[in-house]
C-alpha cells in the first residue's frame, strides 16, 4: 500500500467517523429521506465546477451549504415539514444538476469514483472530520433535548433555530467528505444505514454512537477489501457493506 | 402586589385569519400558582407556547429578570425504539444547566420514579413514568418558575394525587411561581392562588372563589355545567 493509498484510507475512515456520529442524529430526529436527498444537493454544484474546471469538491461544498441554508430558511418561513422542503430542492437541485453535467462526469459525482486523493485534500478532509465529530459530541446535550422537545429544549436556553441550522450544516459537509468515493447518491446511505442499524441494536445513546461508527467503519473497510480483491468500485460495495449489517440486525429482537 | 414574576400585556397570537388568543393582559406575582382553565381549542397550550417564545405573537410578554423555567408540555410523540434512557436525558439537562449529578438522582426520586426506570429507553417508559421523568426534568437546573401543561395526564389516580402533591411542595419549599393547565377544577381549586379562564367570552383572572362560580364556568366552558363539576369543586373545598 503507498502513501497516497493510506492517505485515502485514512480520509475515509475518518468520514466514516463522522457519517456515523451526524447519522444518529439524522435518524433519530427523523431526517431519514430528508437527510439522503440533501446530499444530492451537491450535484449543481458539481457540474459548475466541472465546466469551470476547479476542483468539484469546493463547487460541491458551497452549494450544500448554499442548500442547507435555504432549506434551513424555507423551513423557518413555510412553517412546511423539512422533508417537504428538501423534497422540493433537492428535485430541482438534481435537475439543474444533470443540465448542466455529462456523461462520465455525471456517472462520477453520481456514484463517486477512483483516482489518487491529493495532499490538501485530505487535509482539508480530515479538519472537515474533525470539526464535524467536535459539533456532534460537544452539543449532543443539545441535541438531544431538541429532538426530545423543541420547547423544552427552548426553556433551557438552548437557541433550536441556530442548532438546528448548525447540525445541517455538520450534516451538509459530512456529505461533502464522502462524495469522492460515494458519489451524491450513495454518500446520504452511509450516514443513514449505520445509524438506522444501530438504533434497532442500542439501548442508549452512548452505545448507538458506537454501534454506528463501528458499521460505518466497517463498511467503508470492507468495501475497500472487497472492491481490491474483486475489482470492484469500492463505493457502492461499502453501501452493501452497511445494507448487510442492517438486513442482519432485523434478526435480532431487543428486550425491554 | 407582590414583586411580579410575569407580566403580560395585550398579547395576541394568529394563525392566519384565525386569531387564538386577543389582546390578554394579566401578571402573575412570584411565588403564585396560576391555574389556566378553559375548554379544548380555547389556547391554553398556544399561551404556554406564546410565553416561552415559540410561537410569533404580538403584545408584550415580560419575564422578571433570571427567570429560569422549567417546562411540561402536555404530550410528546416520543418513538419507541429511540435509544435514549431516562438517565441520559436527565443527565443532558443537568450539562446544560451546569447543574451537578446529585441533582438528577433527587429530581429521579423527587417524582416518585423505580430506580429500574433510569437506565430504560424513553420510549419504553409507560405514559405515566414519562410525565414523572418530564417533571423531574423541569426541575433540574433551579428553576423559579414552572410552566406544567396537563402534567398529571396519563398519569393513575393515585399517582395524580401523589404528583400533584409533589409538585405543590417543591413549589412551597422553593418559592416557585407555577402556571398550571389543569381540566381538573378541584386541582386548580386546592392550589391555584389565581385563575386565568380562556374560553367562550372575554378572557377572565382573579382568585379561584371568584372565577370557580357555577355561572362563570357555565358561561367559559359554553354549555350548563354538569353535577360532577360542580361536586368535583366542592369535595375538594
Amino acid at each position: 500500500m503507498t502513501h497516497a493509498d493510506l492517505a485515502s484510507l485514512g480520509l475515509e475512515l475518518s468520514m466514516a467517523v463522522a457519517a456515523g456520529l451526524v447519522g444518529c442524529f439524522a435518524v433519530m430526529r427523523r431526517m431519514t429521506l430528508a437527510a439522503d436527498a440533501l446530499s444530492h444537493v451537491a450535484l449543481p454544484g458539481i457540474g459548475l465546477v466541472l465546466l469551470l474546471r476547479v476542483e468539484p469538491l469546493w463547487g460541491a461544498l458551497a452549494m450544500l451549504i448554499a442548500g442547507t441554508v435555504l432549506i434551513w430558511g424555507l423551513e423557518r418561513r413555510t412553517r412546511l415539514s423539512i422533508d417537504a422542503v428538501v423534497g422540493v430542492v433537492f428535485s430541482a437541485a438534481l435537475a439543474i444538476g444533470s443540465l448542466i453535467t455529462s456523461g462520465e462526469e455525471l456517472i462520477d459525482a453520481l456514484f463517486g469514483g477512483a483516482g489518487k486523493v491529493s495532499g490538501v485534500e485530505v487535509l482539508v478532509g480530515a479538519a472537515t472530520a474533525a470539526l464535524v465529530v467536535a459539533f456532534v459530541l460537544w452539543g449532543r446535550d443539545r441535541l438531544v433535548v431538541a429532538l426530545v422537545s423543541p420547547d423544552i429544549a427552548r426553556t433551557s436556553g438552548i437557541p433550536v433555530e441556530r442548532l438546528d441550522l448548525a447540525f445541517l450544516v455538520a450534516f451538509a459537509l459530512t456529505v461533502a467528505l464522502g462524495l469522492r468515493f460515494l458519489g451524491v447518491l450513495l454518500m446520504g446511505s452511509l450516514i443513514i444505514i449505520p445509524a438506522a442499524t444501530a438504533k434497532r441494536l442500542a439501548g442508549s445513546l452512548r452505545s448507538m454512537f458506537a454501534i454506528a461508527i463501528a458499521i460505518a467503519v466497517a463498511s467503508v473497510v470492507g468495501g475497500a477489501w472487497l472492491g481490491a480483491a474483486f475489482h470492484g468500485q469500492r463505493g457502492p460495495l461499502a453501501i452493501l457493506v452497511a445494507a448487510a449489517f442492517f438486513f442482519g440486525s432485523l434478526f435480532y429482537r431487543r428486550n425491554g | 402586589m407582590g414583586t411580579p414574576a410575569l407580566e403580560v400585556d395585550r398579547l395576541t397570537v394568529r394563525f392566519g385569519d384565525a386569531t387564538v388568543l386577543d389582546g390578554l393582559t394579566f401578571s402573575v406575582e412570584a411565588g403564585t400558582t396560576v391555574g389556566v382553565i378553559g375548554p379544548n381549542g380555547a389556547g391554553k397550550t398556544i399561551l404556554f407556547r406564546a410565553l416561552i417564545g415559540a410561537l410569533p405573537s404580538e403584545g408584550t410578554v415580560r419575564w422578571a429578570p433570571g427567570t429560569r423555567i422549567g417546562y411540561v408540555p402536555q404530550k410528546l410523540d416520543i418513538e419507541r425504539d429511540l435509544p435514549i434512557t431516562a438517565r441520559e436525558l436527565l443527565l443532558a439537562k443537568a450539562k446544560i444547566a451546569r447543574a451537578d449529578r446529585a441533582e438528577v438522582d433527587h429530581a429521579f426520586a423527587h417524582v416518585g420514579l423505580p430506580p429500574a426506570a433510569a437506565g430504560k429507553p424513553i420510549g419504553r417508559l409507560s405514559g405515566g413514568q414519562f410525565q414523572r421523568l418530564l417533571v423531574a426534568f423541569a426541575l433540574i437546573g433551579r428553576p423559579n418558575v414552572l410552566l406544567f401543561d396537563e402534567p398529571t395526564a396519563n398519569v393513575d389516580e393515585a399517582g395524580q394525587e401523589s404528583l400533584g402533591e409533589t409538585i405543590h411542595k417543591i413549589q412551597g419549599e422553593h418559592g416557585l411561581t407555577l402556571l398550571l393547565i389543569s381540566h381538573d377544577l378541584s386541582v386548580v381549586y386546592r392550589y391555584a392562588t389565581s385563575v386565568l379562564c380562556l374560553g367562550h367570552g372575554l378572557p377572565c383572572f382573579g382568585p379561584p372563589h371568584e372565577m370557580l362560580t357555577g355561572e362563570r364556568l357555565a358561561e367559559l366552558y359554553g354549555s350548563p355545567l354538569h353535577n360532577h363539576v360542580h361536586l368535583h369543586v366542592h369535595d375538594a373545598r
